[in-house]
C-alpha cells in the first residue's frame, strides 16, 4: 500500500472548509436578512446563496473523501 | 516585535480603510490560518526525506499538481495587478492569460516535460547540470534564487500595502503574520504542504472573487450592458478587444503592436516563464508518473483560460460601474483611489458580512500561495544547486533535509528584508517586472536549445545564457540612460513600457540563442552518450499510444486550444 493510501487527500481539507465557511456565510446572511448591509444589489441576498454554495461544495468533498468512507471504497 | 504588539498597532491603524470587516469576516480569516497551519503539522510527518521535502516524493496525482501549478502563479500581485491593468488597458490584459499561457504550457507538456521528467533532475538549473555544466547551472541557480526571492519580497509588500489601504491594517503586522505563516506550514511539510495548500488556496481565490463578476455583469446589464457603459466613460471601443486594435503601436491603450504581444509575450516571455522557472515547474516534476506531469500544466491552462473570469472581467467592470474614476498610484490623493483598488473595491461594493471575509481570505490565499511557491522554488535550488555542490558535497540525505527547512526559514526572512527594502525604494516595483525578462527569456534559449538540438555545447550554454541576460540589461539600461532608443528596441516612438518589455525579451532571446550556436560551432559537443535523456534525437520517450486516446496528454491538449481559437474569436 502506498504511502499516498494513508496521507489524507487534500480535498477532505477543502471540503471541511468550505463546509465551515459555508455555514458562518449561511448564518451571518440569515441575521442579517432583514436589514441586509447597505451593498449594491444587496437585495439578491448573495450571502444566502452564496452560504448554501459553499455548503454543497464543501459538503459533498467532506462527504466523498470522509477517511473512513475512503479506506472503505 | 513582538506579535501582540503588531497586533495592537494593527487594531489602531483604522482612520483611512476602505472596508470595515465584521465578527464574521474575522472569524473567516482566523479560521483559514489555523487550517493552513494546521495542514503544516499534520504533513511534517509525511517529509521525511530530502525527496519529500522538496519534491512531495513524486507523489502527486495529475489535478493536485495542475491546480497547484496555476495557483503558484496566482500570488497577490497576479490578482491585483492584472485587475487593475484592465482598468487601465482594458480587455488587453487577457492577452496575459491567453496567448501568455495556453501555447506555452501546451508546449512544457508535450515538448519539455519528458525530458525534465526522464532525466530525474530535481531543478530546472539541475537540468542545466546534465544538459551543459556546472557554470551553465551555477549562472541559473544564483540568478533564480536571487529573482526568486526579490519577487517574494515586491510581493509581500504589495500585499501588505493592500492590507493597509484596504483594511487599514498595520504593515508590519501584515507582513510578520502572513510570512510567519508561510514559513511555518513549508518548512513543516516541504512541498506536500506548499502543494496542499496551494490547491486549498486556489478554491478559495475562486470562491472568494467570484460574487463580483456574478453581480456585477447583473448589475452592468449583461455584456452588451458592460460594452456600452464603458463606451459612455471611456468614448471608445479600445478597451472590449482583444486583436482589432493592435494593428498600430498608437492604435490601443497598451502602445503594442500584434508582433509584440504574439513573439514577445507568447513566444519569449511565456514559454520562459511557463517552460523554465522552476516556481511553477517543480509543481510538475512533483507528479507521481510523466503522464501525470504531462497533464498538470494542460489541467492549469484550462483554469487558466478562465482566470480572466475573476481578474480581468472585474476590472472592466469596474470601468463601466463605478461612480467614480481611478487614478494611477502616484496621482492618488487624498480621498482618491489608485488603480491598484480595483478589486478590493469590487469586493466591498457587493460583499456583505461573511461573503467580505471570504474575498479577503482570498486576497489573502493569493499572497500566500505565491509565496510558498518561490519560498520553496528557491529553498530546493539553494540546496541542491548551491548548498549541495559547492558547499558541502557529500553529506547525508537528513543533512540535506535539514538544510532545506533552514532555507525555507532563510528564504521567507530575504523575503521580509526584500519587503522592507522596497518601502525605501517604491520605484523598485516598476523594474521587477523587467527583472523577470532579463533572466526568464534568456534561460528559455538556453534550454529550449539544449534539449532540441544535439550539437549544442557546454560553452555555447554558458554564454549564450550569460549574453542573453547581459543584452537584455543592457537594452534596459539603454532606455533609461537614453528614451530615444525606446522607439528602436521597440520598433515605434508610440511604444510604451509594455511593449519595451515584450520586445525587449524577445530580442535577449534571439541573442541567447543565437550566440549559443556561434559559440557552439567553435566548441566541443558532450559524447553522444552523456546526452541520452536529456536531448531530443538521444532519447527514448515513453509513448503512450497504448492508452484509450482520452487519456492521452494530447487529447486534452487540443481541446483547450479549441478553447482558446473560440475565445479569441469571441472577443477579437
Amino acid at each position: 500500500m502506498s504511502r499516498e493510501t494513508h496521507m489524507l487527500p487534500v480535498w477532505f481539507f477543502i471540503g471541511v472548509l468550505l463546509t465551515i465557511y459555508g455555514v458562518i456565510i449561511f448564518v451571518t446572511a440569515l441575521v442579517d436578512y432583514s436589514q441586509p448591509t447597505a451593498v449594491v444589489l444587496a437585495k439578491f441576498h448573495p450571502g444566502l446563496f452564496g452560504g448554501v454554495f459553499l455548503l454543497l461544495i464543501g459538503g459533498f468533498y467532506a462527504f466523498w473523501f470522509w477517511p473512513g468512507r475512503r479506506k472503505n471504497r | 516585535m513582538t506579535l501582540t504588539l503588531l497586533a495592537a498597532s494593527a487594531v489602531q491603524q483604522s482612520a483611512t480603510r476602505l472596508i470595515s470587516l465584521s465578527p464574521a469576516d474575522i472569524l473567516i480569516i482566523v479560521i483559514y490560518f489555523v487550517m493552513v497551519l494546521g495542514i503544516g503539522i499534520y504533513l511534517r510527518s509525511y517529509a521525511n526525506t530530502s525527496n519529500d521535502f522538496f519534491m512531495a516524493g513524486r507523489e502527486m496525482t495529475a489535478w493536485v499538481a495542475g491546480l497547484s501549478f496555476l495557483s503558484a502563479n496566482l500570488g497577490a500581485l497576479e490578482l491585483m495587478g492584472w485587475a487593475a491593468s484592465t482598468y487601465q488597458y482594458g480587455i488587453l490584459a487577457a492577452h496575459f492569460y491567453w496567448i501568455a499561457a495556453f501555447p506555452s504550457m501546451v508546449f512544457l507538456a508535450l515538448v519539455m516535460m519528458p525530458f525534465y521528467y526522464i532525466s530525474k533532475t530535481h531543478s530546472v538549473p539541475g537540468y542545466l547540470r546534465l544538459r551543459y555544466n556546472e557554470a551553465t547551472r551555477a549562472l541559473s541557480g544564483i540568478s533564480f534564487a536571487c529573482m526568486t526571492v526579490m519577487m517574494s519580497g515586491i510581493n509581500m509588500y504589495a500585499m501588505a500595502i493592500v492590507m493597509k489601504v484596504v483594511l487599514g491594517w498595520n504593515i508590519h503586522f501584515s507582513i510578520w503574520v502572513s510570512s510567519l505563516t508561510v514559513a511555518a506550514y513549508v518548512t513543516l511539510g516541504g512541498l506536500f504542504s506548499a502543494i496542499f495548500n496551494e490547491v486549498l488556496q486556489f478554491f478559495l481565490i475562486w470562491l472568494g472573487v467570484l460574487v463580483v463578476p456574478i453581480l456585477g455583469m447583473i448589475e452592468a446589464g449583461g455584456w452588451t450592458g458592460l460594452v456600452l457603459k464603458i463606451h459612455q466613460r471611456v468614448h471608445s471601443d479600445d478597451y472590449v478587444h482583444l486583436w482589432k486594435t493592435l494593428g498600430t503601436f498608437s492604435g490601443n491603450p497598451m502602445g503594442v503592436h500584434w508582433t509584440g504581444i504574439v513573439f514577445g509575450l507568447g513566444g519569449a516571455i511565456a514559454c520562459g516563464y511557463w517552460t523554465t522557472d522552476f516556481l511553477v515547474v517543480q509543481r510538475a516534476m512533483a507528479a507521481k508518473d510523466l503522464r501525470s506531469a504531462q497533464l498538470a500544466p494542460i489541467i492549469a491552462s484550462y483554469f487558466k483560460m478562465i482566470v480572466p473570469l475573476i481578474v480581468i472581467l472585474p476590472g472592466l467592470l469596474a470601468l463601466a460601474v463605478l461612480p467614480y474614476r481611478l487614478v494611477p498610484e502616484s496621482a492618488a490623493g487624498p480621498g482618491m483611489h489608485s488603480y491598484n483598488e480595483v478589486l478590493p473595491l469590487m469586493l466591498a461594493r457587493y460583499c456583505g458580512p461573511g461573503l467580505l471575509g471570504l474575498g479577503v481570505t482570498a486576497l489573502i490565499a493569493g499572497f500566500m500561495s505565491g509565496m510558498a511557491g518561490n519560498v520553496s522554488a528557491f529553498a530546493t535550488v539553494w540546496t541542491y544547486d548551491i548548498y549541495q555542490p559547492y558547499i558541502r558535497k557529500w553529506e547525508t540525505d537528513a543533512h540535506y533535509l535539514k538544510v532545506g527547512r533552514w532555507c525555507t526559514i532563510l528564504g521567507v526572512l530575504l523575503s521580509i528584508g526584500t519587503a522592507y527594502f522596497v518601502t525605501q525604494f517604491q520605484s523598485i516595483m516598476d523594474y521587477m517586472q523587467a527583472l523577470v525578462s532579463f533572466f526568464i527569456a534568456p534561460l528559455f534559449g538556453t534550454v529550449i536549445t539544449g534539449m532540441m538540438w544535439r550539437r549544442a555545447t557546454p560553452k555555447g550554454g554558458f554564454w549564450g545564457l550569460l549574453a542573453g541576460t547581459g543584452s537584455s540589461i543592457a537594452m534596459y539600461t539603454l532606455v533609461k540612460i537614453k528614451p530615444a532608443y525606446l522607439a528602436v528596441i521597440a520598433l515605434s516612438p508610440n511604444a510604451k513600457d509594455m511593449a519595451e518589455n515584450l520586445y525587449r525579451a524577445l530580442w535577449s532571446l534571439i541573442i541567447c540563442v543565437l550566440v549559443t550556436v556561434a559559440v557552439s560551432l567553435f566548441t566541443t559537443p558532450r559524447p553522444a552518450n552523456e546526452l541520452v535523456g536529456l536531448v531530443y534525437g538521444y532519447s527514448g520517450i515513453p509513448t503512450d499510444r497504448s492508452l484509450p486516446i482520452y487519456k492521452r496528454p494530447v487529447f486534452w491538449a487540443c481541446g483547450v486550444a479549441i478553447f482558446f481559437v473560440i475565445l479569441q474569436w469571441i472577443f477579437w
